[in-house]
């Protein structure tokens, strides 16, 4: 592998876990408002968390760099303000990715909320928890496959992105030039034997990450069925 | 001490609206038929539900008025509900701990140690909830409820979810915890045989109202209501074991109405025990009769007559102070002379000991 293939895999890797850790704060919230509410708006919400699995992510792409370009509302902001915009930058990347996995973080956390159910919070709180402490040491041990599917989803998901990539932040080495760009770009170039390296190291990477994921979710549902 | 519920909550299809006034110390049951409101009104107790505008105080601690509404971790209460509820990933020792743990020192009373010595759960500490049997994870979950010296102990059908076996296994637990403990339990019960065994106080719901609310042995008596009709109408009767005849092997009991003789029981003198008495059990004459085997004759007084079937009447009685039910046809009601007010004497052919 190049210099800058190695180059593209950390900044694969460095996208993948930022865009992961931010999802986890922000979906964790949001699947769990979304397993409990009641609310006609939920409904709304649940669709627009969902239309990143059918868009085409060029169309995604396409609207986040408008909205991170330097004329778009945030990205004009920022300039405003005397900051860079985020088109083409690190950041600009971790924007995207966090509304294009959105719902790889977000759907497995409201299944497992939901199974949680109200119950189990319900003791809890005759058993004088407050709603943090019901939160820590109830809902979250009952949904630690939850977790683990939702933060496995989400980093292999955003390993594997394309096209938002390529619309939002280009082809720029160490700042957002990505593994799938760089097998693009090999293959563009007919060089396929570098491509062979990347494409088959990420097929196995991601069959092995799936694979102890469903293992050991497995092995848990058999122990405390 | 006493309990103040004032509570109303409209749901599209049932509203629940009480004013009950309720004794502070042993077990008071709701009583009705399912959709009565009892589960509604306990978890409006337990502040999981919320009824605007109501108003419930506890021997004097205010959970809710105007301007109060303690979130139910904050309420000093326990919980019991119909399924056993336990965390699936905490031992039971675990489980027991997780509500002790957050009860503050000072204001523990029930020690965890009391607590699994009184269910008979010391053998099952290291155990996930998943490899316990039904009744064993009720009798858990009404440790972890004691296990947080609560002020007011909630029971939601405890033994619904369980047969006559593991009922039987249970019964005794709850009998100890209302000798042992002075908490005072609320318990929501469908079952007659329940309340009869375990309430010193009954609430008789009906569609989100208090239809009547009093002691056990008036209540269940009160020939206009529900509870006092049909094949299960039975008087409850506080009573002391006086003595046992060993020759006989027999037993007897003596309460306000005087002394009862029954087939001997493994209960000790002075003890205090409670009995049902059928009313189809209880049959009526004018003149105390001689040469019968019936042993239990009573002097009684009737208070009053109710229709219960076409050709059946329920007669109240007064013995001695004590109110018994007998079911008798309306051709002897009739042939009797019956009437509030006449003397007679009741005969008791079977007496069940409730312990």
């Amino acid at each position: 592998m190049s210099e800058a293939d190695w180059l593209a895999l950390r900044v694969t890797l460095a996208l993948s876990a930022v865009t992961t850790g931010v999802l986890l704060v922000l979906g964790t919230p949001l699947a769990w408002w979304l397993a409990r509410s009641r609310s006609r708006l939920a409904v709304v919400l649940e669709s627009v968390v969902a239309l990143p699995l059918v868009l085409p992510p060029t169309v995604l792409g396409f609207y986040m760099l408008v909205l991170l370009g330097p004329r778009g509302p945030v990205g004009g902001t920022l300039e405003a303000l005397g900051l860079h915009h985020l088109a083409f930058t690190f950041t600009g990347l971790v924007v995207a990715s966090t509304v294009y996995s959105l719902p790889f973080m977000v759907q497995p956390l409201k299944d497992a909320f939901a199974a949680v159910g109200g119950r189990m919070t319900e003791a809890a709180a005759t058993l004088r928890a407050g709603p943090w402490d019901r939160f820590f040491t109830v809902v979250v041990p009952l949904s630690r496959r939850g977790f683990l599917t939702a933060l496995t989803l989400t980093f292999a998901h955003t390993v594997g992105e394309f096209g938002v990539v390529l619309m939002v932040g280009g082809n720029i080495p160490g700042e957002t030039r990505v593994l799938s760009i760089a097998i693009y770009d090999h293959a563009e170039a007919l060089d396929y034997a570098s491509a062979h390296v990347l494409s088959g190291g990420l097929l196995a990477a991601s069959f092995l990450l799936l694979l102890a994921v469903y293992a050991v979710n497995r092995r848990y549902r058999m122990l405390h069925p | 001490m006493s309990i103040e519920a004032r509570l109303r909550l409209a749901y599209a299809a049932f509203t629940l609206d009480v004013d009950l006034d309720l004794p502070g110390r042993g077990v008071t049951a709701l009583f009705g038929p399912s959709g009565s409101g009892k589960t509604t009104l306990l978890r409006a107790i337990a502040g999981l539900e919320r009824a605007p505008g109501g108003r419930l105080v506890v021997n004097g601690e205010t959970w809710q008025d105007e301007g109060v509404f303690l979130p139910t971790h904050r309420r000093p209460l326990g919980y019991v509900f119909q399924e056993a509820s336990l965390f699936p990933h905490l031992t039971v020792l675990g489980n027991l701990e997780y509500g002790e743990r957050r009860v503050p020192a000072a204001a523990r009373r029930v020690s965890l140690a009391q607590a699994v010595e009184l269910l008979g759960i010391g053998h099952l500490l290291a155990r996930r909830p998943e490899r316990l049997s039904g009744g064993e994870r009720q009798r858990v979950a009404i440790a972890r409820a004691l296990a947080l010296s609560p002020r007011l102990l909630l029971m939601d059908e405890p033994l619904a979810a369980l047969d006559m076996k593991l009922k039987r296994e249970i019964l005794p637990y709850l009998d100890r915890l209302h000798d042992a403990l002075e908490i005072p339990v609320l318990y929501v019960s469908h079952a007659p045989d329940e309340v009869g065994r375990l309430a010193d106080h009954v609430v008789l719901m009906e569609a989100g109202r208090v239809a009547a609310s009093g002691a056990i042995t008036a209540l269940t008596t009160r020939l206009d209501l529900p509870l006092a009709h049909g094949d299960a109408a039975a008087a409850v009767v506080e009573a002391v074991v006086a003595g046992h005849d060993a020759a006989y092997e027999l037993t007897f009991l003596d309460f306000p109405g005087g002394r009862l003789t029954l087939p001997r029981h493994a209960v000790e003198v002075g003890q205090r025990v409670r009995l049902r008495i059928q009313a189809r059990d209880v049959s009526l004459t004018l003149e105390p009769q001689t040469g019968t085997s019936i042993l239990n004759i009573l002097p009684a007084t009737v208070t009053g007559l109710a229709a219960d079937s076409p050709g059946q009447v329920m007669v109240g009685l007064d013995v001695g102070g004590a109110p018994l039910l007998s079911r008798i046809t309306r051709k002897s009601a009739d042939a009797l002379g019956l009437a509030p007010g006449r003397a007679i004497h009741a005969q008791v052919k079977g007496v069940a000991i409730l312990d």
